[in-house]
């Protein structure tokens, strides 16, 4: 079993630790809504270190990515700034989604799922093979996730004063080499706040300050929900190859224009627009009581879909889900939800089910 | 390392069954179950006069985790359930053995009960 640099740290903070795709990592260090709400009110933290770095380096990485991405990398004009994009197969299935740093001509990171990272470093390195670039996995580095609207503050802290000053002037989707360490504005939970990707003994040092300042360390299981109310896919549930970003609420990473950008999946997404796409990746809200999981059946006069997501809002105090549901379905109707012998109703509302710590959805009465 | 009430006796799916007047049980799942599931949210009991055999799915426990089954500890009829889970199911994390008891069955049989685990047998299986 694969242990991140923080490993330690965590069991002796108490965490239940379960086994993540193939690395041991806490799942909660006590109670989970606990950890969910300090980030929400204040902030938490989570070791992020099994996700898969690759740095793609070379006169040719933008050409590279403007074939290799739905997402066009040409909207990326100052250095540091982020792009979210899906990777699709010729098909226009989701392979991965990821973020991409443009950190200089020649120079841009990519952070992609710990889950898909044999299939993506393969799919990446068939599609590099014609250009003049290198890729590199960066296994060696840990990753730290700070959210929370007070989250920038404490890490700020930690630093020294010109290094604050860097990081205070960081904007929203950005990242910087910050001394030795590459810190990023982006996140997985809604909130404001830092991935930081450092050395393990920096993150093991930038962790233990932070818990002495009282940082709440979050495991997996906050990291779920708190994705889930922002609305923000996990892979391999809410997607993967057999849908594409249209089906997927993701169509605003899309980029078919300019039309000449010949991506891949590109002829295969233009083709399913063309003829009309027939599912959508939507939010419902249990008005009965309950909780909304992966892969219960929706029934509506419609036509039937599936949960990809559910769980418990602790924000919303209700029980809230994805679902890939027909596309004439429309928000406020009222469908069905299976649940063991039950019928359970649900009502459809846009995502996100959260913002600013709020639930940011009305329920019909 | 979780508690196990002594006055208690266990089954392997972590329900504990307690013998109270009458020879009507109680049963409730152990703090070993609970911080397993971690915070529960939603807890879907069965209602007043079912009756059911012994292993059957009679309650559902929800945390923001997962959903687990809770399995009939013995045969028999339901005469009352633990109403104030409706609005707090914490309580199940908060005091597995006492305000978090789930519901109560006479049994249709009561020496099905000495079939089940003592305290010590059941904790010697947690490995905690």
């Amino acid at each position: 079993m694969n242990k991140t640099p923080l490993h330690a740290q965590h069991v002796a903070a108490g965490a239940r630790m379960v086994d993540f795709g193939g690395w041991e990592m806490p799942i909660n260090y006590g109670s989970q809504i606990e950890e969910h709400h300090a980030v929400r009110q204040a902030a938490g933290m989570f070791d992020v270190s099994h996700m898969t770095v690759v740095d793609l380096e070379g006169v040719d990485v933008r050409a590279f990515l403007l074939k290799l991405l739905a997402n066009n990398v040409d909207k990326l004009k100052q250095p540091g700034k982020a792009l979210y994009s899906c990777m699709l197969n010729e098909q226009g299935g989701v392979i991965d989604d990821l973020i991409v740093y443009f950190m200089d001509d020649e120079w841009y990171r990519l952070v992609v799922n710990a889950a898909t990272r044999v299939r993506d470093l393969a799919w990446i390195n068939q599609q590099a093979a014609c250009f003049d670039m290198t890729v590199t996995e960066r296994p060696e580095l840990a990753m730290i996730a700070l959210q929370g609207p007070q989250a920038r503050g404490y890490f700020h802290t930690t630093l020294g004063a010109e290094e604050a000053e860097e990081a205070r002037e960081l904007k929203r989707f950005s990242a910087q080499q910050i001394g030795s360490w590459f810190v990023a504005r982006t996140g997985y939970t809604g909130e404001d706040g830092y991935e930081i990707i450092c050395a393990p003994e920096d993150a093991q040092r930038l962790w233990q300050e932070l818990m002495e300042q009282s940082v709440q360390p979050c495991g997996l299981g906050a990291r779920d929900t708190l994705r889930l109310e922002a609305a923000m896919n996990l892979y391999g549930q809410d997607m993967d190859e057999t849908v594409t970003p249209f089906e997927s609420n993701l169509a605003w990473t899309v980029a078919l224009s300019p039309e000449d950008r010949a991506f891949l999946g590109r002829e295969a997404l233009q083709a399913q627009k063309d003829a009309g796409v027939s599912r959508q990746l939507t939010g419902l809200v249990l008005l009965d009581r309950g909780v909304l999981r992966h892969g219960q059946i929706v029934h509506s006069s419609r036509g039937d879909g599936e949960t990809t997501s559910g769980s418990f809002s602790p924000v919303a105090e209700q029980s809230i889900a994805l679902a890939r549901l027909p596309a004439d379905i429309v928000e406020g109707d009222i469908v069905e939800v299976a649940m063991r012998n039950k019928r359970l109703r649900a009502q459809v509302v846009s995502p996100p089910f959260v913002r600013n710590g709020k639930p940011d959805y009305e329920l019909q009465q | 390392m979780s508690h196990v009430d002594k006055s208690a006796r266990y089954l392997a799916s972590h329900e504990w069954v307690r013998q109270g007047d009458a020879g009507a049980i109680t049963v409730g799942i152990s703090d070993h179950a609970q911080a397993a599931l971690g915070d529960l949210v939603f807890i879907e009991l069965p209602e007043v006069g079912a009756t059911f055999d012994k292993g059957d799915a009679i309650a559902v426990v929800e945390s923001v985790k997962a959903a687990s089954d809770v399995y009939a500890p013995i045969g028999g009829e339901v005469i009352r359930i633990n109403e104030a889970l409706e609005d707090a199911p914490q309580l199940t994390n908060e005091s597995p053995f006492e305000d978090g008891w789930l519901f109560v069955i006479v049994p249709t049989d009561t020496t099905e009960i000495d079939s089940l685990m003592d305290a010590d047998a059941y904790a010697a299986t947690l490995g905690d």
